[in-house]
């Protein structure tokens, strides 16, 4: 039934995706996405990429070679299968030693994105602070979450105002977000809380703590997904940002065109 | 061949999700003389030849780097196992 004219499949592997914005200075910033045994969500981080005008680089766990991306994305899933802890053996593959060097410069150094596992990775690896554990219900949750942008100045959520609310994904075990009383307090007091959970806590998380980044602004880890919230038609059924049709959300967009316009600017 | 035991618990501020479930199931199978569960990890590592001093401290070093997470877990036990023991 589909009277569709578009060339290229909506769903599918990485290459066919179009970017909307063929001609847009965009185009040349490159994010690499990291796969590890155990990435599910790799490809729709590459997708978000591009739908939000920027080239997407397929990053392997394995290798030492960065490919001289300008960012980089640590996607969800179950690295490793979560043995031993989240995020535990994955932060010694080769690659990470990369990111870490990289993410560990200051004001220049390498944005890095961690979504859901790719956030328990980034405290294993130490780039950010805290840990998570098992959701206080047991549960696995999965539902559209509604999060507020508390901190609009880092490299990846310039896009929102500080204080906006959006609507993406929330699907995990381990999300609850865990940290002493003296991280959390500097957490909050440099601002280095970038997401909070709004209309109820879904899993525990101190403060109800959704994102937070490092010193530099940089390195921010989320639990909720962005990545599937990009598309019209792929997304949550509600957003915080005006109605939508059913599968409309697109909230989460503006963290991968934050990023491409930090570079190009 | 000689193994070095190791023992990783979740800190006593951290809540232990697990734990309580299996605290919760007790009671239900009749068992009432428990006030709580902590559910930690055993590790347990071969040793290839004679423990000595450089491979014991070896399983410190995993047990701090790897095995464990200090933001939520203590290391409790690194020792190594007597032959019979279990």
């Amino acid at each position: 039934m589909s009277t569709s004219n578009i060339e290229t499949p909506l769903i599918g592997g990485p290459q066919p995706v179009a970017s909307n914005n063929e001609d847009s200075p965009l185009n040349g910033v490159k994010v690499g996405v990291v796969t590890f045994p155990g990435s599910l969500d790799d490809r729709d981080a590459v997708r978000a990429v591009r739908l939000a005008g920027g080239s997407a680089v397929h990053l392997w766990h394995g290798d030492h070679n960065l490919q001289d991306v300008d960012a980089v994305i640590i996607p969800g899933g179950f690295s490793y299968g979560d043995y031993l802890r989240a995020g535990a053996i994955s932060r010694f593959a080769p690659l990470m030693e990369q990111i870490t060097a990289a993410a560990s410069g200051g004001e220049d150094a390498l944005p890095v994105l961690g979504i859901c596992n790719g956030f328990q990775v980034l405290t294993e690896a130490h780039l950010l602070p805290g840990s998570m554990i098992k959701n206080n219900h047991l549960h696995f949750i999965c539902r559209d979450q509604r999060l507020r942008v508390e901190n609009a100045g880092t490299s990846w959520t310039s896009d929102y105002a500080e204080g906006e609310e959006i609507v993406i994904p929330l699907k995990n075990q381990d999300g609850q977000f865990v940290a002493d009383n003296y991280t959390l307090d500097v957490l909050e007091g440099e601002g280095r809380v970038v997401f909070r959970y709004v209309d109820g806590n879904p899993n525990g998380s101190r403060r109800d703590i959704a994102g937070i980044s490092n010193a530099a602004g940089n390195v921010v880890g989320l639990m909720p997904h962005p990545e599937h919230a990009v598309e019209a038609g792929f997304g949550p059924d509600s957003s915080a940002r005006g109605t939508v049709d059913v599968r409309g959300g697109t909230d989460g967009l503006g963290i991968f065109t934050s990023v491409l316009k930090k570079l190009v600017g | 061949m000689p193994r070095i035991v190791v023992d990783v618990m979740p800190k006593p501020e951290i809540l232990d999700p697990q734990g309580k479930a299996i605290a919760g199931a007790l009671p239900r199978i009749g068992l009432t003389g428990f006030a709580g569960v902590r559910q930690g990890k055993r590790f347990e590592l071969t040793v290839d030849g004679d423990v000595t001093e450089e491979v014991l401290e070896q399983a410190r070093h995993a047990a701090a780097t790897l095995l464990s997470n200090p933001v939520i877990e203590d290391v409790t036990r690194v020792e190594v196992l007597e032959e019979g023991a279990s």
